[in-house]
């Protein structure tokens, strides 16, 4: 676990964020670097999603932000719309929850994955489709040639979240922030979907944050684990210590909800 | 009208679902299925998405017709609905959709709605001072009692299902189905309303039947379960035991699949292979084709549910 060597691709320093007069964010601090999974757990409310929205410039109308968001020593928060929007699906990409409603149902899959490509990388229409197949061959889609004109509803939804992960793969983003990615799958599938993840991240040396609420998921695949509470990063620190000695009392709270957990 | 008090509240035999599609042969997305829910048990029904168990429970509820089998709610058969409204004896059997978008009337007032509810408990002949009010119900379902001025679309998710529930306790079910309904709650909200669901149920004397693809919420919430698989039930019994000792090839992978939360770092095995097309399903036993203990005759051989709770050949007496 030595990463004193590593650059971090993302950091956030003292992210603050106000929505409506409450203050959702009071300060988080993270960093990613590049082949590392950042596990952010907490329970519902705790600001994990707004800290992966706030990454892409995703908030919702009428929010304020503080702190610095810095990718590659760019501060993302002072970017206009329109320079946020030369990275957004290019430099930091996202995959959400449920894939039945983050693709699009009345475009085909090959439109949706080579939309961004042609639009951010410049491709023609020829090489944008070659990336495609490519891509769907590395999130192991069966025929992805022909799956290319087939529509989301044509799929299951374990390949819809392959998918999904394709196009957020596109264009070689350095970071990709995936909020629940697992949660709407089936178990069998979803043990497929986290080995797809750990493995394209160490073989694309991707900057992974992983928001998810489920402690097995994070044991599973991230690296560095970060709690968060009322906005709040309680605790951060190497998998292996956080899940077997907490430091912080909240923490231990929530790995002792566990189920079998007391008795183990 | 006196039931054997030691007889299941909810009995389902060798039901056959069938969906037809026009120049296919019927699709049986329940084929052969047996299971029992008493008064104050929930029985968990776990499997991968398309194996049946949504049919399953249209089926309790009469939302579909069935092609075989029988199912009987407290010595009632169960008829599928029709035009009219149900039989007054199978409102005592209430069902909480997948969907709280979908499932509130987004046009009346939430009190209005679980007030339905109530009227079909009164409607049965309950006696008009075991009812409740909406207020009442609502505070039972953890939300302020002034919820019942306002709309649906002023909720959250979980705060729609928690209404959804409370419609459905309204009519004072002995048998409470829930069909998926924490799937389509944020994350952090599932444990708490399925946890909800249960307390409630436990807490009125009724069966509850809930039905989910998250197996770790299951096996926190329910005494007993039932794992489907391609519309059967591959293996039954009590949830400790079947998650410390799972028997059928198919339960094993599936708890294997479940990550554990001990630091390790260890991939959680893969189940190889896709859910086969309930329109065609592999012949002899359904799970051979990915069953990593197959063996000689497992294609030609149909195992059918031993004593023991378990329908695999290596088993078999």
């Amino acid at each position: 676990m030595t990463d004193g060597d590593t650059v971090d691709v993302l950091r956030i320093s003292g992210l603050t964020l106000d929505l409506g007069g409450a203050r959702i964010l009071g300060g988080v601090d993270l960093a990613l670097q590049p082949g590392r999974i950042h596990g952010l757990a907490g329970e519902s409310g705790s600001g994990k999603t707004m800290t992966g929205l706030a990454t892409l410039g995703l908030l919702p109308p009428g929010a304020r932000t503080g702190g610095r968001i810095e990718l590659e020593g760019t501060d993302l928060l002072t970017l206009t719309p329109r320079q946020l929007a030369v990275l957004r699906g290019r430099s930091v990409s996202m995959v959400f929850q449920d894939p039945s409603t983050s693709l699009h149902p009345m475009l085909s899959i090959g439109h949706q994955l080579t939309d961004h490509l042609r639009h951010h990388l410049k491709l023609n229409r020829k090489a944008a489709k070659e990336r495609a197949v490519d891509l769907l061959t590395q999130v192991r889609i069966p025929n992805p040639r022909e799956a290319l004109g087939r529509y989301p509803h044509q799929f299951s939804g374990g390949m819809r979240q392959r998918i999904a992960i394709a196009i957020a793969l596109a264009c070689e983003p350095k970071v990709l922030i995936a909020d629940e990615p697992t949660t709407a799958l089936d178990v069998t599938v979803q043990a497929g979907v986290l080995r797809l993840l750990r493995g394209l991240c160490d073989d694309l040396g991707l900057a992974v944050l992983l928001v998810t609420h489920d402690l097995g998921v994070m044991s599973a695949i991230a690296d560095e684990v970060s709690v968060m509470r009322h906005g709040l990063v309680v605790e951060t620190g190497p998998r292996g210590r956080v899940l077997t000695e907490p430091q912080h009392e909240y923490t231990r709270q929530l790995l002792d909800a566990l189920p079998g957990r007391s008795t183990v | 009208m006196t039931p054997d008090p030691t007889a299941p509240l909810l009995s389902v035999d060798d039901l056959v679902v069938q969906y037809h599609r026009p120049g296919a042969p019927p699709t049986r997305a329940v084929a052969g299925v047996s299971l029992q829910v008493r008064a104050g048990e929930v029985v968990g029904l776990v499997g991968e998405s398309g194996c049946g168990k949504s049919t399953l429970a249209r089926a309790v509820c009469g939302l579909t017709a069935l092609a075989e089998g029988r199912i009987t709610y407290d010595g009632t058969p169960v008829r599928p609905l029709r035009v009219r409204r149900r039989e007054l004896a199978l409102t005592g059997i209430q069902m909480v959709f997948q969907d709280p978008y979908g499932s509130l009337n987004p046009r009346r007032r939430v009190g209005s709605q679980i007030a339905d509810g109530i009227r079909t408990a009164a409607g049965r002949g309950e006696s008009a001072a075991e009812l409740t009010t909406p207020e009442d119900l609502l505070t039972r379902v953890g939300l302020p009692a002034s919820a019942a001025e306002r709309y649906p679309q002023e909720f959250s998710g979980g705060q729609r299902q928690r209404i959804a529930i409370a419609r459905a306790l309204g009519a004072r079910p002995r048998l409470l189905v829930g069909d998926e309904p924490i799937s389509a709650l944020d994350a952090s909200a599932q444990l708490q309303v399925a946890t909800l669901m249960r307390s409630l149920a436990v807490e009125s004397g009724a069966g509850l039947l809930f039905i989910s693809h998250d197996l770790s919420v299951v096996r926190l919430i329910a005494d007993r379960i039932a794992v489907m698989y391609l519309g059967r039930i591959v293996e039954t019994g009590p949830t400790a035991e079947v998650w410390a000792d799972p028997r059928h090839p198919y339960t094993r992978a599936l708890l294997a699949a479940v990550p554990k939360p001990d630091g390790a770092g260890v991939l959680p095995a893969e189940l190889p292979g896709d859910v086969p097309d309930p329109a065609d399903p592999p012949s002899g036993c359904r799970f051979h084709p990915r069953c990593p203990q197959a063996f000689d005759g497992c294609d030609r051989e149909e195992p059918q549910l031993i004593a023991g709770g378990v329908a695999c050949r290596l088993y078999a007496a």
